[in-house]
């Protein structure tokens, strides 16, 4: 009896052994699935957009011939949007995390601000440009000529459906102000910046909080206000890593298309932006239009092409956040 | 005692010197005072944030639904979605083949990526060193840091030619150039890191003590991953599993590129279909002016979008924190 039982045992763990490796084995291939796929993308890109990474990609606009299209404009309006939106979503979020790491008090509004970032994080993108469209873009029509706003105060917009004020602020020739902001770079940098800010706001969080309690008892000790406490010492400890964070929610945003072509970003651009108010288009956005034209040379190679121009950023802007948090890394022992 | 005393009277008497200096501790009351206000501003900004996009989408989807040509039951309950059509009315005003599509491609890329992430993070977590998970979790992040539009071109370039040779030519069933598949395909690879990382963090919460106890009572290490450190982790990989969907359904660049643009109520992923995203997209594209039915209506889709994703990450958000088991 007790001898069939252990040779039942032995068999049993024989198996139960060899389920384990199979496990394993499964786990591996899960885990190489992605890797390879990584792979298979980048080999791919590079057969089909390599010989098509000229200088006409950087020099010239999209054109009727697949030879001469590039993508200049696009570059530009990326870095342009990208540098609005670190502008922008740099004081806004910092501020934010500031005010809720040290001085926010524990109550209702307090979490239910935090649980509202939260949640934020989580709304698709395409949703965020709905929002540039209404707010940024249309001003929620307040400015069209059958609006209350225009006949309360007599505005003198223009004429059209979609009316529009324009005058200079202070009267300064460069300080042109247009309502509603329209399909402008600028409305897209603010887009971007509603995008990116729950993510600014949470990475800008953990670098604060990272800072250890006792440099803040220090500087009261010394008798500094609140303020000069976070200004001159949080603050400059925690910046290599708020900067990260921002850098890495930017790499985020370069390669998002959704929103801004639902904000009303161009498809073609043949001209660089010079002021805040003029039309763009950015990477994603002339890759997507590639992707749909016909001929195989759009399609296919130049697709790729920028693909690859737009990834060189991407991993150059991960690049440099790594770059920044190995470098100022601080240990606290 | 007494020595106590009168430091203290000095220090006090100080003090009074100090604060007493003309102008300047007043002024600096008031400025932190207002940096306090500031900063209290960026901290509700965000709460402004919601407010805009609930009055922007709702306000705009209230107007659709006033329209006397679409009438909100048959929006919720038509499955024809015809807007683009010259003569408009309600009936062809009915969202379903929107949802069908987009819960088709979202489901098909949560069954690839919650199995395969589930795998992937269960190797990192039980079995991989630190070192080497230093090294692989990276590597597979890139994943999803990479812009979707690029997973569409992807979709085209190598997925669906691989479908079609797959399905076309080994098992002799149609298939569509566009097809929800391939879009499936590509959004299950890129939320594989989003599901490892989450159910990562879940199991690696999970004592050390159980997985001790587990192997003192013999179990190979198969055992204890399934029958011990899985099903403490569970609610985490819930969790992983509902925001895996949320994010394929509000995903827009790879579907709107793979999938096509044919609203039809299918439950087969070889033919092409239309997303909410991606019907958003179109117009978009098409630049339906302000006002216009077709302007409008983008926004009727994109409240629904927004509802279905938010109840979506509260439910999850609820799983995570109601059903975590607590350890001490």
């Amino acid at each position: 009896m007790i001898q069939s039982k252990k040779e039942q045992f032995r068999e049993n763990l024989e198996k139960r052994h060899s389920a384990a490796k199979f496990f394993y084995f499964l786990l591996l291939i899960c885990l190489l699935i992605g890797f390879f796929t990584l792979s298979v993308l980048i080999i791919d890109l590079a057969i089909e957009g390599g010989p098509w990474l000229r200088s006409q990609l950087f020099t010239n606009y999209h054109s009727r011939k697949p030879e001469e299209a590039g993508m200049k404009s696009a570059i530009f309006g990326s870095l342009i949007n990208l540098g609005l939106t670190g502008l922008f979503s740099f004081p806004l979020g910092v501020g934010a995390a500031i005010y809720l790491e040290e001085y926010a008090p524990k109550n209702k509004l307090t979490s239910f601000i935090n649980i509202n970032i939260n949640n934020l994080a989580g709304v698709p993108s395409i949703v965020y440009g709905m929002l540039g469209l209404v707010v940024f873009g249309r001003m929620f029509g307040l400015f069209a000529p059958d609006s209350w706003l225009v006949q309360l105060l007599n505005l003198p917009v223009g004429k059209g459906a979609l009316g529009g004020l324009q005058f200079n602020l202070f009267n300064i020739p460069w300080l042109e102000i247009r309502l509603p902001f329209g399909r402008t770079i600028l409305a897209g940098g603010l887009t971007m910046t509603m995008l990116i800010l729950p993510v600014v706001i949470i990475a800008s969080r953990e670098a604060i909080r990272s800072v250890p309690n006792s440099i803040r008892d220090a500087a009261y000790a010394l008798g500094a206000t609140k303020w000069q406490m976070i200004s001159t010492q949080v603050l400059p400890i925690a910046f290599p890593g708020i900067l990260t964070g921002i850098i890495l929610s930017l790499s985020r945003a370069i390669g998002e298309t959704a929103p801004l072509i639902i904000m009303g970003a161009f498809t073609y651009v043949p001209f660089l932006p010079e002021s805040l108010w003029d039309q763009f288009t950015v990477m994603p956005i002339q890759i997507y239009n590639w992707i749909t034209l016909p001929q195989a040379e759009y399609r296919v190679h130049l697709a790729a092409a920028g693909i690859i121009v737009l990834l060189a950023v991407l991993l150059s802007l991960n690049a440099i956040a790594v770059f920044l948090r190995k470098k100022f890394e601080i240990h606290w022992s | 005692m007494r020595l106590g005393k009168s430091t203290a009277d000095i220090f006090d008497r100080r003090l009074s010197q100090a604060t007493s200096l003309p102008g300047k501790p007043k002024w600096s009351k008031l400025k932190e005072k207002w940096i306090a206000r500031i900063l209290f501003f960026c901290g509700f900004f965000s709460v402004l944030v919601t407010i805009g996009i609930i009055i922007s989408l709702f306000s705009e989807a209230v107007g659709f639904f006033l329209r006397p040509e679409v009438s909100i039951f048959k929006f919720f309950t038509g499955t024809t979605w015809r807007p683009l059509l010259k003569t408009v009315s309600p009936d062809n005003f009915g969202v379903l083949p929107l949802i069908t599509g987009t819960l088709l491609i979202a489901v098909i890329s949560a069954l690839i990526s919650v199995p395969i992430g589930l795998g992937s993070a269960i190797y990192l977590s039980e079995y991989s060193s630190d070192r080497l998970r230093s090294i692989l979790k990276p590597i597979l992040e890139i994943l999803a840091g990479i812009p979707s539009v690029v997973y569409g071109y992807f979709a085209l370039s190598f997925i669906t030619p691989l479908i079609k040779t797959i399905f076309e030519i080994w098992l002799g069933l149609e298939v569509g150039f566009f097809n929800a598949l391939s879009a499936a395909v590509v959004l299950g690879i890129m939320i594989i890191p989003t599901v490892a990382s989450i159910s990562e963090d879940a199991m690696r919460a999970v004592p050390r003590s159980l997985r001790e106890a587990a192997y003192s009572l013999g179990a190979t290490k198969f055992e204890a991953v399934s029958k011990v450190i899985v099903p403490a982790a569970l609610s985490g990989i819930t969790a992983a599993f509902i925001l895996a969907i949320s994010r394929a359904v509000g995903e827009t660049m790879a579907v709107t590129i793979a999938a096509g643009a044919t609203p039809q109520v299918t439950l087969n992923p070889l033919k092409s279909v239309q997303t909410m995203t991606s019907f958003i997209v179109q117009v978009s594209f098409g630049d339906a002016p302000a006002g216009s039915i077709n302007g409008q209506s983008i926004f009727a889709v994109g409240a629904t979008l927004f509802t279905m994703t938010f109840i979506m990450n509260v439910i999850s958000d609820f799983v995570l924190n109601k059903f975590r088991e607590v350890y001490e």
